[in-house]
């Protein structure tokens, strides 16, 4: 099988998640897309995929996902180009005051 | 013909002699403060330091939307108040303070809850609205209402140790929609009381908040229009992402859809107002008192908690099972009683457990009620040395 040279990202992961990342304030995933990079997060961190993967496995519609500083949802979605060094955040929608 | 300087008599000189000082403020802008109006919704975490610092910046009328009643657990962050206001109206301590911040300000106290109902006849009386509140129904209430009046929003919020600030509905820049079109579903994002928040966050971004508030006034800097911040205490880090603004929004896009404020606690999955929305949706209930006649009778059905375990460790029913709401669909197999057998669940306030009746009912629990009132109903009317949080 050949070796696939996938880029490696930082993610950002919000603190309410940090829980499922071994309390990572950000951690290293592979991907060449927005989609790939999350799909890797959620391989290394499976207890993270209920909170961004509704049961038919797409995207919480209120966890924005960021590629470097734009929003993917005005990108090309899933996607979303990531060459290396980029960064992906997600960003929980949150309300307290 | 008028000058600037006849508008701020001697003490207010002398009071904002600071900002006098800096070109970019100066009289004219000190002024341009205090001709303004800022609505502040919310004064609780984020409208405390708003609050204090617009008034002390001299803001002209600042109006404030709360109906709450200061509790205890408010004083670790809230620091418009303190420990002899336990137990009175937000409003009435939050006046009593400005007023000996700045008496030059002119208060105005909204003491309801901001509703469709209202939202329209309170907000266009103001230059700016600074939302502080704690609900997503209310955050986009307060969203819709400022894009439908053509009142900029600042907005801020936070939950833990993070928190996000923007200014959303500016000329030209996105909306709250654009950024959140759609809400999570109730009790999947837990609330300042089931989360948890350090205490100094809503400090530091409420006067986010309020310094935003202020540059929008003066025409001063770069606001933060098409620009979210977001602060993580713990790292001490500040990040700015792009929000564009959605031609496609149903608010403040290129072809609106909605024109007036619509059920924003159906907008958010919530039961609306109203005694019998659970026997409506179809939820199945017990009372507390009900309950209480069974436990006392020795024919208690079997018991489960859906909060988290640090919430049992604050307040106990003494359930027969916990397992977390957002857990449960996973671990359905691990109840330890029968889809035919009775069971009653329960969680804070009840609608965590409503949810949670659906799941077990979906599963095939015929026999499944929601402790109306969760927890806190318990505590309030069977047994007082219950916790509430």
């Amino acid at each position: 099988m050949p070796t696939e040279t996938r880029e490696q990202a930082t993610v950002f992961i919000p603190t309410p998640l940090r829980s499922f990342t071994e309390n990572r304030p950000s951690v290293t995933a592979a991907g060449s897309t927005a989609a790939e990079v999350l799909n890797d997060l959620v391989s290394r961190y499976p207890s993270l995929k209920p909170h961004l993967y509704d049961e038919q496995e797409r995207l919480r519609s209120f966890v924005n996902v960021y590629v470097n500083d734009d929003d993917i949802r005005y990108l090309q979605n899933g996607d979303t180009r990531v060459s290396a060094g980029d960064s992906l955040s997600i960003v929980p929608s949150i309300a307290g005051g | 013909m008028t000058t600037a300087a006849d508008t701020l008599a001697p003490e207010e000189l002398r009071r904002y002699q600071r900002h006098l000082t800096l070109p970019q403020v100066g009289i004219e802008g000190q002024t341009k403060l205090r001709n303004a109006s800022v609505l502040l919704v919310g004064a609780g975490g984020l409208g405390s330091p708003a609050a204090l610092y617009l008034a002390a910046a001299g803001i002209g009328r600042i109006g404030l939307v709360d109906f709450d009643v200061v509790d205890e657990s408010n004083l670790h962050r809230q620091i418009l108040y303190g420990t002899k206001d336990v137990g009175k109206p937000k409003l009435a301590s939050a006046a009593a303070r400005i007023e000996d911040v700045n008496p030059h300000v002119e208060l105005e106290l909204h003491e309801v809850p901001l509703s469709s109902d209202n939202a329209l006849d309170i907000i266009p009386r103001y230059d700016l609205v600074a939302d502080g509140t704690d609900t997503f129904p209310t955050r986009y209430l307060v969203n819709d209402a400022c894009v439908l009046s053509g009142i900029t929003n600042v907005y801020a919020s936070i939950f833990q140790f993070e928190g996000q600030v923007s200014v959303f509905g500016a000329p030209g820049g996105p909306c709250y929609r654009c950024l959140y079109p759609t809400p999570p579903p109730p009790g999947l994002v837990p609330s300042c009381a089931e989360g948890g928040v350090l205490g100094v966050l809503p400090g530091i971004v409420g006067t986010l908040q309020a310094t935003e508030v202020i540059k929008l006034i003066l025409g001063i800097g770069e606001p933060l229009v098409g620009r979210l911040l977001l602060f993580d205490a713990l790292a001490t880090s500040f990040r700015t992402l792009t929000v564009r603004r959605n031609p496609d929004c149903p608010v403040c896009g290129d072809r609106p859809t909605i024109d007036a404020l619509i059920d924003y606690q159906e907008f958010c999955g919530l039961p609306t107002n109203g005694a019998s929305e659970r026997q409506e949706s179809g939820v199945p209930e017990i009372t507390v008192a009900e309950y209480k006649r069974r436990l006392d009778a020795g024919t208690r059905p079997f018991l489960l908690d859906v909060r988290k375990p640090f919430e049992d460790a604050i307040a106990t029913m003494g359930a027969d099972q916990l397992i977390p709401v957002e857990e449960l669909e996973r671990r359905m197999g691990e109840l330890r009683t029968a889809p035919g057998d009775e069971i009653v669940i329960h969680c804070r306030s009840g609608s965590r457990s409503a949810r949670a009746v659906q799941m077990l009912q979906a599963a095939g629990y015929t026999r499944a009620y929601n402790l109306k009132g969760g927890i806190l109903a318990w505590s309030e009317e069977i047994d007082p040395s219950v916790g509430r949080y």
